[in-house]
């Protein structure tokens, strides 16, 4: 009965994403089901472009919950991602209440009294009024839940790992001044990673690990049909055939599905019907993002057109 | 299926993928949400709980298919098997059970005959691939680990399903009906072959780990110059893993205990604008040696084989310590610094050999133009590793260079490949250029190498 039932509800949500324009393939949509039914994070991995960040998109619009979005970068600390004391309102605040503090600790008779009563008011600066949240703890605040993208892990330093580990494990934060801050509704968490770094076993031990990598062509077809409705099948089929055959050079940097869409692009804007080299030689700047990886394809676009159209006969 | 689960488990370890207690309770809850009907679900699912990289994912993968590549027998049928098999084992009862007998009736009933012999002429493929599963279970076959375990594994599953029983049968029949006989020997091939299969797999699926341990066992303390070339791919891979070891143990703690304790003043002047409340903190940093390591790499023809993964160490050299500077030589000497730092390994490698490798020796040139060029790097802080065989091919060995070179430097440690009874003999100079060092090391294997530069590296911490 039950498998009856997870079936449908990864069909679910393929479809709520395709819905949104994000067409998934199946271990995509099973990995944001299940992490939904188990309540873990998803550590999303793969190139540039497979439309990682797009996923966390996704999923918000699909659910109508609010995305917040915390980008990693080297130096990233607890300052920038989870709180920080407002210093200033703080002070501002003790100046202005001096006159009152001198009202409160007048009574006081001996120093002891008043170091009391002082301690009474230190409570009062260290408190939810003076806390400046930050994404993480935006995350954990949001009444109805929200979907929280942690962009490109991987750049972050190995010490703002550790300090996720709470949060990713129990959907809570540790505030020494406060206490705990545990999430109202758990949010659904996307962390993505270039495999820039390689990230800590503990890290990768909360999350559920997806890899997106290169779609295989009839999912990329998808994806642009999806994306750039004004483009014909034709010319769908052939741009990613070609794309496919780019991708088995040895290039620098391969392009990836954004750069297929924004060919697509390019390709319905140029109002091509059909790919022809002299087309694909002019736009190939933007599949390519360096000069020598375009020397290496450009001798090879013939074959590679040759190639897509033939297969599309087929196909 | 619970225990087919941590069956599959023990498989993935096997393939190398690291499950904990923890994952697997993960794996076992999403198996729970998802049930186990529709596989490529069950196998997207166990994909995306326990495997944490791309590769572990492709391994994983595979495993799957292998371990739930055979039918899976009906759940009920199986257990009823299991227990025929049992009873059959234990008290070799003489009649067969009324179960087996119904499930034999496909065939021709013999009467008098035993339950695997009925099996087996019933030709049921699901029954006996059933009976299979359940012997290789009582067998415990997810406890091989060898290959030279297969025979016994084999014997002991046929044991289980009844093999004794079998024989008594196929002894009776020879005389009462050679044809039967004759059907039944040829069956009883077949099984064989099924079963030797069966271990096969099993075989695949839980031994890989601990035949891996076993090889990077001794590959560890094999001595580097006689690795064969096959084993040269595994045995980078395990020095890899010494460097990423050494680079672990010794990268992190340098970084936390930078901080020491307060610094009073520079905390007051920075706070001066809230009156000198202390809201930012300034801290004194611990004075530290900056490690600075030269070393230098014989790359000549007769230490060929080792110096591979003396330039793979110096490589993660480079990873663990900032401050290092490295020189290759066989007959003259250059500096690889730049070369280490910025290439894959397999490249920097090729690159160095190509330029300076595989020549004779020359022990004196080379130090010679180590004097000449970069004795400017040496400082009284630096230690420096030699790595060589000293054999310089009754060249002049220059001794008087290399006591200028201990002299500058803090330490210096010759780590040689050859074993203590060879220094000396024929053209080596190791006991000339011993008297110069600090510390002179045999290290020929994985194992002394991992140990000499992790206590280099120490000696910085």
């Amino acid at each position: 009965m039950a498998e009856q039932k997870a079936s449908t509800a990864i069909e679910a949500v393929e479809s709520g994403l395709a819905a949104q324009g994000y067409i998934a393939s199946r271990q995509i949509a099973t990995a944001v089901y299940l992490s939904q039914q188990i309540e873990k994070p998803i550590l999303v991995e793969g190139p540039a472009g497979v439309g990682k960040t797009e996923l966390a998109k996704a999923i918000a619009a699909w659910r109508g919950k609010k995305m917040i979005r915390l980008q990693c970068y080297e130096g990233l600390d607890e300052a920038k991602a989870l709180y920080e004391w407002k210093y200033a309102k703080q002070l501002l605040y003790t100046q202005i209440l001096k006159d009152k503090l001198g009202e409160v600790l007048g009574g006081a008779q001996t120093l002891h009294a008043a170091l009391d009563q002082l301690h009474d008011f230190g409570d009062v600066f260290f408190s939810k009024e003076f806390v400046e949240p930050r994404p993480l703890l935006q995350a954990l605040e949001q009444p109805g839940g929200c979907v929280l993208l942690i962009d490109e892990i991987d750049k972050s330093d190995a010490e703002f790992e550790s300090l996720l580990l709470e949060i990713l494990s129990d959907f809570q934060v540790t505030i020494p001044e406060l206490g705990t801050v545990s999430a109202i509704t758990p949010p659904t968490v996307i962390l993505t990673s270039n495999s820039e770094r390689d990230l800590g076993d503990a890290l990768k031990r909360r999350c559920l690990h997806l890899h997106i990598g290169f779609p295989e062509q009839r999912l990329e077809e998808r994806i642009v049909e999806s994306r750039v409705p004004g483009i014909s099948q034709t010319l769908r089929r052939q741009m990613v055939g070609f794309i496919h055959e780019i991708r088995s050079l040895d290039l620098k940097k391969l392009p990836s599905v954004s750069e297929t869409i924004d060919w697509a692009r390019v390709l319905v804007l140029l109002q091509a019907s059909e790919l022809d080299t002299e087309i694909v030689k002019d736009t190939l700047n933007v599949l390519l993002k360096y000069e020598a990886d375009i020397e290496a394809a450009s001798p090879q676009i013939t074959t590679f057109i040759a190639k897509a159209t033939r297969s599309n006969v087929f196909g | 299926m619970r225990e087919n689960l941590h069956r599959f488990f023990r498989a993935a370890r096997g393939a190398g993928v690291h499950v904990s207690p923890a994952e697997s309770i993960d794996a076992m809850r999403a198996v729970g949400q998802v049930g186990l009907t529709d596989r490529a679900i069950l196998r997207d699912t166990l994909l995306l709980t326990l495997a944490k990289s791309q590769d572990e994912k492709l391994a994983l993968g595979d495993c799957f298919d292998l371990f739930f590549s055979p039918p899976e027998p009906p759940q009920d049928q199986a257990e009823a098997n299991d227990n025929d098999n049992d009873e059959a084992s234990q008290n070799s009862d003489q009649s067969p059970s009324a179960s087996s007998a119904s499930e034999a009736g496909g065939g021709q009933p013999q009467e008098g005959l035993g339950p695997l012999a009925q099996m087996l002429l019933s030709q049921d493929r699901n029954a006996i691939q059933a009976a299979i599963a359940s012997a290789s279970g009582a067998a415990s076959l997810s406890d091989i680990r060898y290959s030279t375990q297969r025979g016994i594994f084999s014997s002991r599953i046929l044991d289980a399903m009844g093999l004794q029983r079998l024989r008594d049968d196929l002894d009776e029949l020879t005389a009462t009906n050679p044809a039967l006989a004759e059907r039944l020997r040829g069956a009883l091939d077949a099984l064989r072959e099924a079963v030797r299969d069966t271990v096969s797999q099993g075989l695949a699926l839980y031994a890989r780990e601990e035949a891996e341990n076993l090889r990077n066992e001794i590959l560890r303390n094999a001595p580097l110059a006689r690795i064969e070339r096959r084993q040269v791919a595994e045995m980078r891979a395990l020095i890899r893993q010494i460097a990423r070891r050494l680079r672990e143990r010794y990268s992190k703690p340098r970084k936390r205990q930078r901080r020491g304790h307060l610094d009073v003043r520079r905390t007051l002047r920075r706070n001066a604008a809230w009156g000198g409340v202390p809201f930012l903190t300034a801290w004194k940093r611990k004075h530290r040696d900056r490690p600075k390591i030269v070393a230098l790499c014989d790359v000549s023809g007769s230490v060929a084989q080792v110096s591979d993964f003396f330039l793979l160490l110096i490589h993660s050299l480079h990873e663990v310590v900032d401050d290092v500077r490295s020189f290759a030589f066989s007959s003259h000497l250059i500096e690889v610094s730049e070369i280490l730092e910025k290439k894959s390994p397999e490249e920097a490698m090729a690159e160095i050999m190509s330029k300076v490798g595989f020549g004779s020796s020359d022990y004196g040139s080379s130090l010679v133009d180590f004097e000449h060029d970069f004795m400017s790097a040496l400082t009284p802080q630096t230690t420096v590793i030699v790595l060589g065989d000293a054999r310089s091919n009754n060249l002049d060995p220059r001794a008087d260079i290399l006591r200028r070179v201990s002299e500058r430097s803090k330490r210096l440690v010759w780590l040689n490949p050859e074993g203590r009874l060879a220094w000396g003999f024929g053209d080596s100079e190791m006991p000339r250029y011993a008297t110069f060092c600090s510390v002179v090391r045999q290290c020929a294997t994985a194992q002394q190498l991992e140990r000499a530069v992790s206590d280099i590296v120490a000696t910085y911490q």
